[in-house]
């Protein structure tokens, strides 16, 4: 039931409010008019500290960054900040080792998780809106994951990836010595084995986006697919699909964010070590790591950050430009 | 739709049917296997492991990993670390985007929608992205008194502070929809009869907006219970640490075999599954009231 309130709201806000002729500046303004001087302190402090706050903890640090990411400094007092251009930049794409691996690596986050539990989950949203029993048990099995911190996922899956104690070896026989499989340390297997991981938590994930974007889906559409006698996998990839453009855009966006913000997992995982460097990993060790560079550490911030709002912007000016039109 | 069900269900079980449920029970059997086999690892003894291995059939199945863990790192000291900040910053975060919900769908300045994009491509970006710049700022600000620390950094009031910051962007875009879906006569009426603006959002207005905020309240309590990252970041005495970051530390510690890991991750992920599980409506709706969270 409360699954439906966000299309709900949305149609509302959609639909003009009954009864106003022109309702889409008059009543805010008819607001306006009446507000008294304290009213529009209160207002004003209403918007003014929360963004405030928002501003200067998430843009101001953001812009900090791009600006850091020029200098180089030690941390300690502002005096020693220096500016050096483009010199970060130009040794983290010529002179990092860690730096092409862990873009590929974040990109390869990125593919796997578009490519498979994307996918199966719009496939498992499929049969779990087909009204079949036990459909909330099922929802409940896959969504867990999700559910649970990145971090606690990190340690479950050590258990089934150690080499010696874990599931798989344990089964497969490959935790004598000399048999070994290192899931964990293994640079050609670790990245996969992390994403095994994090495909596991994404699909539970996509399948709810899915199901909520299957709800508000029009019945009479399967309907008059049904009657032109289209089968089930022709009324979906010709009907249904089509009409999820808006959920698919969504789910996008969000894998893309997702595979940027990749962190926990490998952090939990093997702290990044060798074949599983991400841009995320590189930040974080250019701060708690042994070698405390700011400058360079913000410029492998800044690249996180032009690759995110080159998905954000347009997103965004989409759905509000979307929204604005409705 | 409830034509074709009707008589869909009348007729018997289909193969089908049986097909898909048992595709649907084996896969499902298959997504809890992690953490079943967690759960496992953590009832058996660690001699008996070690002895037997892994995968082997349990002589015995306790509790007692659990208790060990739970006494042995002190881990109620971490939940109530925890607690401490993820209480004041679900209030918090609700109540500064309720507000800002409130101006930009009720009073349409031409700054509304400026405002609600910065808020929401805020909450999008990678944290990875702001963290050196905040983390410097952190030791920079000098709080005499008001936190253990002295400053910002390694304080709950700090991660409190970028909880809130970061999340409410997520929160107000969502609120304000809602509160869009209200009838616009609500509040003219009560401001014509002479209601001060602040009457307004919070008798009015907020009591309306409680299933919204029912959502939000769980979705964000359970995304800051999971937080690893600021934390792990932010804090850097271990003692300071709330459970999901702790929980690294302590692994390296006192959860000194596998089976003491698996007890332990396995209790820290107990109040988001128990949140989960009596909120599971609440949780789902807010996921998918503002489908574009990242």
């Amino acid at each position: 039931m409360s699954t439906d309130t966000p299309t709900k709201s949305q149609e509302a806000a959609a639909v003009p409010p009954p009864g106003t002729a022109s309702p889409k500046k008059r009543a805010p303004q008819g607001h306006r008019r009446l507000l008294t001087r304290r009213d529009r302190l209160t207002l004003g402090l209403m918007a003014g500290l929360p963004t405030i706050l928002h501003v200067a903890l998430v843009w101001v640090t953001a812009l900090a960054s791009i600006a850091l990411a020029f200098t180089t400094w030690n941390g300690i007092g502002f005096d020693s900040i220096q500016w050096v251009g483009l010199d970060n930049f130009k040794e983290l794409f010529t002179n990092n080792p860690q730096f092409w691996p862990a873009v590929e690596h974040n990109v390869v986050w990125f593919v796997v998780l578009i490519l498979i539990p994307t996918p199966l989950g719009l496939f498992l949203a499929v049969q779990l809106d087909k009204k079949i029993r036990f459909s909330r048990v099922y929802q409940t099995a896959f969504f867990l994951p999700v559910v649970v911190s990145m971090a606690v996922i990190g340690f479950v899956w050590q258990l089934v990836y150690n080499p010696d104690t874990g599931l798989i070896n344990s089964l497969i026989g490959a935790n004598e010595p000399g048999h070994y499989i290192d899931w964990i340390g293994d640079p050609d297997l670790n990245l996969w084995a992390i994403l095994v991981a994090a495909s596991w938590r994404h699909t539970g994930y996509m399948m709810i986006l899915y199901l909520a974007g299957l709800k508000s889906v029009d019945p009479a559409l399967r309907e008059a697919s049904a009657l032109d006698g289209a089968n089930e996998w022709q009324t979906f990839k010709n009907v249904i699909f089509p009409t999820l453009r808006p959920t698919n855009t969504v789910v996008l966006v969000v894998t893309i964010i997702e595979a940027l913000r990749a962190f926990d997992l490998v952090f939990v995982f093997n702290k990044g070590a060798e074949g599983t460097e991400l841009l995320s990993i590189l930040v974080t060790n250019n701060i708690i790591g042994e070698s405390s560079r700011i400058g360079y550490g913000s410029a492998i911030a800044v690249v996180l950050l032009v690759i995110s709002l080159a998905v954000i912007i347009p997103y965004l000016v989409a759905t509000f430009r979307k929204e604005r039109r409705a | 739709m409830s034509h074709a069900l009707v008589t869909k269900q009348r007729t018997p079980v289909r193969p089908a049917r049986i097909l898909l449920h048992t595709f649907l029970v084996v896969t499902a059997l298959a997504w809890l296997g992690p953490l079943l086999w967690a759960l496992f690892a953590a009832m058996r003894p660690y001699a008996e492991t070690s002895e037997k291995g892994y995968v082997s059939w349990p002589d015995r199945l306790s509790f007692e990993n659990f208790t060990n863990a739970f006494q042995q790192s002190d881990m109620l000291h971490y939940f109530g670390n925890t607690l401490l900040i993820a209480v004041p910053a679900v209030l918090l975060t609700l109540f500064l985007s309720s507000m800002v919900a409130f101006y930009v769908s009720r009073f349409d300045f031409r700054l509304n929608l400026a405002l609600l994009l910065v808020f929401t491509a805020g909450n999008l970006l990678p944290q990875q992205v702001i963290i050196t710049p905040l983390y410097r700022l952190y030791l920079l600000i000098d709080l005499p008194g008001i936190t253990m620390s002295g400053k910002l950094y390694d304080s709950a009031l700090g991660l409190v502070l970028i909880h809130v910051a970061f999340q409410s962007g997520f929160c107000a875009f969502v609120l304000s929809n809602y509160m869009r879906s209200l009838p616009h006569e609500l509040t003219e009426a009560a401001l014509v009869d002479g209601a001060s603006v602040w009457r307004l959002y919070w008798q009015i207005v907020l009591p309306l907006c409680k299933p919204a905020m029912a959502a939000l309240a769980t979705l964000l309590s359970i995304w800051i219970y999971n937080d690893f990252f600021w934390a792990i970041v932010l804090i850097s005495t271990g003692e300071n640490m709330p459970i999901t970051s702790a929980l690294n530390n302590l692994s390296g510690q006192y959860f000194t075999d596998p089976n003491l890991v698996a007890a332990g991750a396995l209790l820290t992920a107990i109040p988001t599954l128990i949140v989960y599980f009596v909120l599971q409506r609440q949780f789902v709706s807010g996921l998918t009231l503002g489908a574009n969270k990242g």
